[in-house]
């Protein structure tokens, strides 16, 4: 692999056209008509240029579900979807609640080398909701983890999200809180409305995750930390957290890809494939989260993703497992959805990507704007292209993706992370 | 393919033409020789993965009086409760040569994955799957209700029919709503709020908490088992409270519009949400309910499987 690259005739985020010399592992020059004899060149005419993407919710399996995926699998559909970070979502087996694992993990990672693997520690021990994890043991090891979550499972007793709320405040960490009330939600499976009614299958009513939202930013605020806030999926949750930001209070929030394309009626199919926690909502619901993440209420795309072997979603639906996968779509929905027909900008599109989850969880190596001397994590996008998804083609282990067979805008044609091309286009 | 899936699988002439057919079904039940010999060489697969012994029996019973080879398929000590896949088990009846395959499933929706995954090649017929639907039962109803009050013939248009009970955990009254409006009736649902499914304003029935107030005012009343793992899920307080407000009792039954029907998909619980004098009364249609329902097995399989031929 060549290590000297010029991407020429690119466009960045503000309009600017550029060519981009990569040596060495960061951006060597930046201007118009770059000479770099020796380089290999790219050619990026009609293309966009954005620092690489940083994803704050990812579910790599390892240890313990490497049938489902692999933080080597998983490395490389980052890649292929233009992230140059990853963030190890704790639910492993064992679960990522100590120094040792949260090690290992990021070991793992840096091994594979495709792009950075930051773990995500459990906020209590085996995610089970009552005893605090090391935290700060997590924090000081050689993963310098700063985000916690239980993901997958709420935080749901209050005083134990008060506790770890507080506690993380000494190494500026910050709790990513998955917001659903457990007794509202026992057995739910899919999004409580008219369609789940019609179905017989049982309700995830909005409340359920909108009062632990409130609940949670009251919390923060009484204690003066920091809150975020997983996979924002109602009106309801977006206009509480709209508040909460108008009172200056100090929550963030991501929206998955696929809960700002898909509602909850594709479960007419009893396809499994749509089964997602948390769920698919209503078609107002998809707009109220595509306007939060437009306006900066809602703060970044993160995707969530979720492999699954095919026989945990080959099955009846109630048997089935929650979740999606969403690395290699994240870009092209969201270009699809909002950045296509200009209700996102491309600068905007660059916060939501790039530097607002870097700056949420402290990889200040990320999310940095394209200069010269800065890290070279880039990520090409080609607007124009269009992309039918094939899930065969997938470089994930897992093949659980809702988006089989839809044609998506925008592909992402090339990633470099530390100056290495992690990706490119037929390759 | 035919499969009958969902009440919204067979449009207003179809519906009757299988009341229509279960007439000359029934003529068969009644005479000295109870077997037709229409589905002679068809083989019949019952895939009951929950326990149910009057619809199995009933599918049963209408497969043979039309000369089918049926083979029973249940959870009990089968694969299937040891966790076998619903696609395992539907290609081991595919093996088989299966015709038809009537499925029973925990699992809204089971069903129709059965149909979609083209797992088995023949006609798929829903016997009710989790808390979705149970078309068949709905079709006895129909064909219980228009033979009281109709004449045996049309369809339903201005009768008023009440669905009482727990609403939202029935696959009957999911059914029995889009075929009687289908068929032309109004529905009133009758429970407790907790037990109404939230929305269903929009199925386009009326909805009540005052039983009292609807029984003067309908022509059937079908009322739903209550099972008693509700209360622990705080659906209700207690039985007591439940049965005194959306039970039936002869001084209920007081309240009924002459010649109106009592009805019931069973099995009933006595003395919860019907007393024994209302089951027994002579408004009460129960019995026959289940010999209706083999002769609308017996025109479903005719016609989905007949159906098969012609396409």
């Amino acid at each position: 692999m060549s290590e000297h690259f010029l991407i020429q005739g690119g466009v960045v985020s503000d309009g600017a056209r550029v060519d981009i010399e990569i040596k060495a592992g960061v951006i060597a020059a930046l201007g118009v008509d770059i000479a770099a004899p020796g380089a290999e060149v790219l050619d990026a005419t009609s293309m966009v240029v954005l620092p690489g993407f940083v994803d704050l919710h990812t579910h790599l399996r390892e240890p313990g579900r490497e049938n489902s995926e692999t933080i080597a699998t998983g490395s490389l559909a980052a890649a292929r979807g233009g992230y140059v970070a990853v963030s190890a979502m704790a639910n492993t087996l064992p679960v990522a609640d100590s120094a040792a694992i949260v090690e290992q993990v990021a070991a793992i990672g840096k091994a594979v080398g495709l792009v950075d693997v930051f773990p995500i520690g459990a906020v209590t021990k085996g995610l089970e909701g009552r005893e605090l994890s090391d935290l700060a043991s997590m924090a000081h090891s050689k993963a310098s983890v700063r985000v916690f979550s239980d993901d997958g499972n709420c935080v749901s007793d209050p005083l134990v999200m008060r506790r770890a709320l507080e506690y993380v405040k000494q190494f500026d960490g910050v709790i990513a809180q998955h917001a659903q009330d457990p007794r509202l939600t026992e057995g739910s499976q899919m999004n409580e409305g008219l369609t789940s009614s019609t179905l017989g299958l049982k309700g995830w009513p909005s409340v359920a995750e909108e009062s632990i939202i409130a609940r949670d930013i009251l919390l923060a605020n009484l204690v003066g930390a920091r809150l975020h806030i997983c996979h924002v999926t109602t009106r309801g949750g977006v206009e509480i957290i709209r508040w909460a930001k108008s009172q200056g209070m100090k929550v963030s929030a991501e929206v998955t890809p696929h809960h700002l394309i898909l509602t909850d009626e594709s479960a007419h199919s009893y396809d499994p494939i749509y089964k997602v926690n948390p769920p698919l909502r209503t078609a107002d619901d998809v707009l109220a989260v595509q306007e939060a993440l437009i306006d900066g209420t809602i703060d970044i795309l993160a995707t969530d993703h979720a492999p699954h072997p095919v026989e945990s979603k080959e099955c009846e639906w109630q048997s089935a497992a929650f979740g999606m996968v969403g690395l290699e779509t994240a870009f092209p929905i969201l270009f699809t959805t909002l950045i296509k027909s200009g209700r996102m900008s491309w600068m905007r599109a660059v916060e939501v990507m790039s530097t607002t989850p870097a700056a949420i969880a402290g990889y200040t190596h990320h999310g940095r704007k394209i200069a010269v001397g800065e890290p070279a994590h880039l990520a090409i996008v080609d607007p124009a292209a269009m992309w039918e998804v094939d899930r065969a083609t997938l470089a994930s282990k897992s093949k659980n993706t809702p988006f089989h067979g839809m044609k998506l805008s925008g592909s992402v044609v090339a990633t470099f992370f530390n100056g290495h091309l992690t990706h490119k286009v037929g390759n | 393919m035919n499969h009958l899936l969902s009440i919204n699988d067979i449009d207003k002439e179809f519906a009757i033409r299988i009341l229509d057919t279960a007439i000359e079904m029934a003529k068969v039940s009644d005479g000295p020789v109870k077997k037709l010999p229409t589905l002679r060489g068809k083989t019949v697969v019952n895939l009951f993965a929950e326990d149910s012994t009057r619809t199995r029996i009933s599918f049963e019973a209408a497969a043979k009086r039309l000369s089918a080879d049926v083979i029973n398929f249940t959870a009990k000590g089968s694969s299937i409760s040891k966790g076998e896949s619903l696609k395992d088990t539907a290609q081991t009846l595919q093996a088989l040569g299966a015709d038809a395959v009537v499925i029973r499933h925990p699992a809204s929706g089971a069903a129709q994955q059965l149909a979609q995954g083209r797992w088995v090649h023949g006609s798929v017929i829903n016997a009710g799957d989790g808390t979705h639907e149970h078309p068949s039962q709905a079709l006895l109803d129909a064909y219980t209700i228009r033979k009281h009050l109709r004449g045996n013939t049309g369809d339903l248009t201005g009768l008023r029919v009440a669905i009482v009970g727990d609403i939202l955990h029935s696959r009957v009254a999911r059914s029995n709503i889009l075929l009687l409006k289908k068929l032309g009736a109004d529905v009133v649902l009758v429970a407790p709020p907790t037990l109404i499914p939230v929305f269903a304003s929009q199925w386009g029935v009326e909805i009540s908490y005052d039983f009292n107030a609807i029984l003067p005012t309908v022509d059937a009343v079908i009322m739903l088992r209550i099972q008693q793992e509700r209360m622990s899920d705080l659906y209700f307080p207690s039985e007591r409270e439940y049965s005194s407000l959306f039970g039936i009792d002869a001084e209920r039954l007081a309240l009924t519009k002459p010649g109106s029907i009592i009805m019931h998909p069973g099995p009933m619980n006595r003395g919860l949400e019907i007393t024994a004098e209302v089951a027994d009364s002579k408004q009460s249609v129960v019995v026959e309910q289940v010999s209706n329902g083999v002769a609308i097995r017996m025109a479903i399989l005719y016609l989905f499987i007949a159906g098969n031929q012609e396409g």
